[in-house]
């Protein structure tokens, strides 16, 4: 075998897999996007942004993205930084941290409603503490601000470790001298954060942040569970034209929409974190 | 202007004893070697004075002041790292200027003291790249540079040549020396190569077992070493010794000859003497060449006699070949003498 054409060929199963089940999918439905009965068209595009719900879904998913995403970096490098920080026992809180992350969304969805339904966990433990007199109804459309708190939180408390695990790694391979230079010339701790910890964690950050906001922008199931048609997001019009309105050409458009917005975040995120040439470690 | 006093310092990791009931007093301006192999201290003691570490017990004071409890920036050192420790994601101008930006020192401050010590290492051209664009020897001037830049009164050096190819080490040894001695600070240097140590310090300390052995000139360390143990590390190769046994009146007897050894001790004792203290004699110790090791200035010798190794430096021009038995003398004045008991030198 010639050493030269030997990785082409090793990586040759699993890029045919991917054109097989990823590149020729994703053209049928780019195909299916920009055409109906009579041929190439911009229709399914103009019905689905010209309907009412889109602007509000659209509103809707950006809002959520921009009140949970923020929260979850800032928690996952407090968290990531209190990890490092430990000696013993920094396995098992890791563990017991990362256990969201093997619940599936709409799972973590019913655990959450569990919480939050008129005869869930929060009004029995509220009745019996006396605080209520009779269970409310906290996820109704009377309480919008309630239902998009437990949305936020059933988010947050589901996708975070992802990033954190991100991150542990990421802090864990910047070499402890750094901070003893700092130290040494006289940086605090919080100066020690941000101006060693954080530029230095660039490349991680960039992952860590890119895989959750696409996440943030494909968000579906836990809506679903707590804010039902409450709640609307772009994912959720996806699915309620496949499956309800059985448009399959709009769901394709909706699809691309939210390809295209997650696309734009990637490239925004890789620039404005970029490491410059020659500031690697 | 800083004289640093390390009073009864000592420091435990759990069951083990790094350092043990340290005291040295550094001079004003003094370059102070801590030398010593790996596992022997030196580091942990540099980090102590840097403050990087806490002493379990004893006190550090600079410029007599007690500083073991202030942060390492209260303390008025600065510090050369082993890796150098160049933030990758910063210029070297800036890297540089770290120190003094975290002293909030106006732009212009921070511009004229960078391009001054960047001028003294020769780094100037080099203030916008990153530290990936730089070789080991340019990260290495950084490091130094970034030291100096904050005028500290103690310069702490923590094996900053080691990463270095021979021939740029020796080049960096002449220019650091000539730097540090110019910039009126005290230095601590610790490093394991002793060529480094002799040729750079005022005075060298010299570690085993978290202890100083010995701290004097670089010349007393190496003609009068205080015990075995420095003994047998300056010097490459290092010192031989002999077993001598006691004869009465001052006379020690080696491998069946008779040397003038101290007259207050009547035991037995070790001998010693530097390969290159050893002459061709008629009268000399009987002496079968194994290895011939020609190093172009000189010969190096490695013999069996009284059954042990024993090396010997002799002009170049000499033709010795394996297997053939040589006659060797010591320089009289040059023999050395060890209480085996104490390993420590008796005069």
């Amino acid at each position: 075998m010639n050493p030269r054409l030997l990785p082409y060929v090793l990586i040759l199963p699993v890029t045919l897999f991917l054109c097989l089940f990823f590149l020729y999918p994703f053209v049928l439905v780019a195909q299916q996007a920009f055409s109906n009965s009579s041929g190439f068209t911009m229709s399914n595009f103009r019905d689905v942004t010209e309907h009412w719900k889109f602007p509000i879904s659209l509103k809707n998913t950006f809002l959520l993205a921009l009140a949970v995403v923020p929260i979850q970096l800032a928690l996952s490098l407090l968290m990531a930084t209190m990890v490092t920080k430990m000696k013993k026992g920094r396995d098992l809180i890791l563990y017991v941290w990362t256990i969201p992350l093997g619940i599936s969304d709409l799972a973590a969805g019913i655990i959450w409603l569990a919480i939050f339904e008129q005869s869930g966990f929060l009004n029995s433990m509220m009745g019996g503490l006396g605080l209520i007199d009779s269970p409310t109804n906290f996820l109704s459309y009377t309480s919008p601000v309630m239902v998009f708190v437990a949305i936020m939180l059933a988010e947050i408390w589901r996708a975070t470790a992802i990033m954190l695990v991100i991150l542990v790694a990421g802090i864990g391979l910047i070499p402890k001298e750094y901070y003893e230079a700092g130290e040494v010339f006289g940086a605090t701790p919080w100066q020690r954060f941000l101006k060693i910890t954080l530029p230095m964690l660039r490349p991680s950050l960039q992952t860590a942040l890119v895989l959750r906001v696409i996440l943030a922008f494909e968000v579906f199931a836990v809506v679903q569970a707590l804010g039902g048609t409450l709640f609307p997001v772009l994912m959720g019009e996806t699915y309620a034209y496949q499956f309800e309105l059985l448009n399959s050409g709009a769901a394709a458009a909706i699809a691309l929409i939210i390809l295209a917005i997650s696309i734009t975040f990637t490239l925004i995120i890789m620039r404005a974190l970029r490491v410059p040439k020659g500031a690697t470690i | 202007m800083a004289v640093i006093e390390i009073k009864n310092v000592a420091k435990r990791f759990g069951e083990y004893q790094a350092l043990h009931d340290i005291n040295l007093t550094i001079a004003d301006q003094e370059f102070m070697v801590l030398l010593g192999a790996s596992g022997c201290g030196k580091s942990t003691l540099l980090r102590i004075i840097c403050g990087l570490e806490t002493a379990s017990e004893g006190e550090i004071w600079i410029d007599g002041k007690r500083v073991d409890h202030l942060a390492p920036k209260d303390r008025g050192i600065s510090m050369v790292f082993q890796n150098y420790a160049v933030f990758p994601h910063l210029t070297v101008f800036e890297n540089i200027g770290f120190g003094l930006r975290m002293q909030k020192l106006p732009n212009d401050e921070v511009k004229r003291r960078v391009e001054r010590t960047a001028g003294l290492m020769h780094i100037e051209q080099l203030l916008s790249r990153y530290s990936g664009e730089l070789s080991g020897g340019q990260r290495q001037r950084v490091a130094v540079a970034r030291a100096l830049a904050m005028e500290p009164d103690v310069i702490l050096m923590d094996e900053p040549l080691s990463n270095l190819d021979a021939l740029l080490r020796m080049e960096m040894r002449a220019e650091l020396k000539g730097v540090l001695a110019e910039s009126n600070t005290t230095a601590i240097y610790v490093t394991h190569d002793q060529v480094e140590a002799m040729s750079m310090a005022d005075r060298i300390s010299v570690m085993h077992e978290g202890k100083i052995v010995q701290a004097a000139s670089p010349i007393e360390v190496y003609r009068n070493p205080a015990a075995k143990f420095v003994a047998g590390f300056i010097g490459n190769p290092p010192m031989n010794f002999l077993e001598a046994s006691p004869q009465g009146g001052g006379k020690f007897s080696v491998a069946g000859h008779s040397f003038d050894g101290p007259s207050a001790a009547n035991s037995n004792l070790q001998f010693a003497i530097r390969p290159e203290d050893m002459t061709l004699a008629e009268n000399g110790f009987p002496a079968v060449a194994k290895v011939v090791e020609p190093l172009g200035a000189h010969l190096l010798v490695t013999c069996e006699l009284d059954g042990k190794l024993f090396r010997a430096i002799l002009d170049s021009e000499m033709q010795v070949k394996p297997g053939e038995t040589l006659k060797l003398s010591p320089v009289q004045d040059r023999i050395r003498w060890f209480d085996p008991e104490t390993t420590l030198a008796v005069a």
